[in-house]
């Protein structure tokens, strides 16, 4: 093993990403010489500091073709994610009880789902096709008179794979149900336009798109008027849909981070999707029995997320503790479950415990690529020497037709 | 996660990989786990007349305290009777290796393992001409 301690290779952009540094610059006086409050509005300190934020919404809202009035800041998309169904479903459910959403969605939707069945809403999930996308006609066929909202995800943070956003849409509009996306994975990755795809609320991170952290966006549409009952009460800032002293650094960064995208996303995706390909090529050029979880092509360019069959994930994360990564094995999880979003898939369990999600960004290099991919397959190679799956299928013994004892 | 030294050690080390013939009248094999359960154990013991193990392998899918419990199972049975081996307890393993509790699970592995593979050699030997050796 490497003794002297390489640079670790980043390679978990779907985790997080780091500040672009022309983020932080443009965050920086905001903390000290503007550090007005933006709802001062008697003095200079606060327009001061409610211009920043208003440029800010403008940048926010150029990115998925909303007006600046329609941006509500918030903590993140987490919290984005819950103000859009809980306040969507609170101010509507009484006529309209039901929710629908996709079981691969965020644990952040999900979870907010739940606590609505909990209070008495009726949700419906959505299942999955192998390829990860939702199946429209099974979407229509869930849509009733009750429906007050659907919510399905833009992109996959697991497979990275992209919801046909504009047909949901439509489908949502024709209806009169709201639709509702997280797009915290999305946002720079792929061209969306609120009213061209008919979306009438957006969830948005920071801290996904070379942002700070602690900073999201929700979108909510005014024409026509989506209404939402607010999670957090106090000042009525926001609208009244968000209370609390918004963050003027925070905001400022992820008005920026918005403002580079809308000038170099896509440059940058073009390079990292032609990375993904040399990297994936690369992978199959070496070994054999891997698996692209999700849709090879239908998905955004700086996510890979490969099984390599017969070696645990966990396992394989040891070995490359220089390499940052994700894996959808169950050892990496706090539950011992493997990934629900690669389940859903029908990837077959065992599978999933091989996989791992490698994330290629902004700072990305070949070099990087290369390397990693090396470490990965010499890692590989060496946990399938020791694989008892591996030398059973060498032999040609279907590990299927072995009766296994759970445990 | 935080592994121990010893852990990470034979996970990088790992002692005792590789597969002997399991048709061997002198090898016992035992198979535990499930891929499902992302836990697979292979553990071969080879014993002497005498009934005692002269050598121990492993081949392991699963996570890295997986992979050490094993590696460590094959170093400590070598040597051993049938006897003292199939009475080795996984809270041992445990200790050992320092193994966070989530991962208590692969010890029980390892045990299951070597207890899977002695009573294999048995069942190929026949109990009673065991027993006699002893």
């Amino acid at each position: 093993m490497n003794e002297l301690k390489a640079k670790p290779i980043y390679l978990d952009y779907q985790a997080t990403t780091p500040t672009d540094p022309r983020v932080v610059e443009a965050m920086l006086p905001y903390f000290t010489e503007k550090f007005g409050n933006p709802h001062s509005r008697n003095h200079s300190f606060g327009w001061e500091a409610e211009d920043a934020v208003e440029v800010a919404r403008g940048q926010v809202a150029k990115i998925i073709g909303a007006s600046a009035k329609e941006i509500i800041f918030t903590s993140g998309a987490t919290e984005s994610n819950n103000l859009a169904l809980k306040g969507v479903m609170k101010f509507y459910g009484k006529k309209k009880p039901h929710l629908i959403t996709v079981v691969t969605e965020h644990k952040c939707v999900l979870d907010s789902a739940r606590h609505l069945e909990q209070e008495g809403y009726k949700v419906t999930y959505l299942g999955v096709k192998e390829n990860g996308l939702i199946d429209l006609e099974e979407l229509k066929a869930a849509i009733t008179d009750e429906t007050a909202l659907v919510s399905v995800m833009g992109v996959n943070n697991e497979i990275g794979v992209i919801q046909p956003l504009k047909e949901i849409g439509e489908i949502c509009r024709e209806r009169k149900v709201f639709f509702h996306t997280d797009c915290a994975q999305a946002v720079g990755k792929i061209d969306l336009d609120v009213d061209d795809m008919k979306i009438d609320l957006m969830s948005i991170s920071g801290h996904k798109i070379y942002g700070p952290k602690g900073i999201g966006a929700l979108y909510v549409r005014r024409r026509p008027r989506v209404r939402v009952i607010a999670q957090i009460t106090g000042g009525g800032q926001e609208r009244g849909m968000r209370s609390g002293t918004l963050p003027t650094p925070l905001i400022v960064g992820l008005g920026k981070a918005c403002d580079i995208l809308s000038n170099e996303m896509t440059e940058e995706n073009a390079r990292i999707e032609k990375l993904r390909d040399y990297t994936l090529q690369r992978f199959r050029d070496r070994l054999e029995d891997i698996y692209v979880n999700g849709d090879e092509h239908v998905r955004v360019s700086g996510n890979l997320n490969i099984s390599f069959a017969y070696v645990e994930g966990e396992s394989l994360l040891m070995d490359i503790k220089n390499i940052a990564v994700s894996s959808g094995s169950a050892c990496t999880s706090a539950s011992l479950e493997p990934s629900y979003v690669l389940r859903a898939l029908g990837v077959d369990e065992e599978l999933a415990h091989t996989s791992l999600r490698i994330g290629i960004g902004r700072y990305t290099t070949k070099e990087e690529l290369d390397e990693a991919v090396d470490a990965i397959c010499t890692a590989v190679e060496r946990l399938r020497e020791m694989s008892p799956l591996w030398e059973m299928a060498q032999e040609g013994i279907d590990i299927k037709s072995i009766e296994w004892a759970e445990h | 996660m935080a592994y121990s030294e010893k852990l990470i050690d034979h996970y990088e080390n790992p002692r005792n990989v590789g597969s002997m013939d399991k048709n061997e009248t002198s090898v016992g094999t035992g198979l535990v786990g499930a891929p499902a359960c992302g836990d697979v154990m292979k553990l071969q013991i080879k014993v002497t007349p005498e009934g005692i193990i002269e050598d121990a392998k492993f081949k392991t899918f699963g996570c890295g305290s997986a992979i050490a419990s094993s590696s460590l199972i094959t170093e400590w049975v070598k040597g051993k009777s049938l006897d003292e081996a199939g009475s080795i307890k996984n809270s041992q393993i445990a200790e050992e290796l320092a193994l966070p509790p989530v991962k208590i699970h692969c010890s029980i592995l390892a045990e299951d393992a070597i207890k899977a593979a002695i009573s294999d050699y048995k069942t190929k030997n026949g109990a009673a001409e065991v027993d006699a050796a002893e």
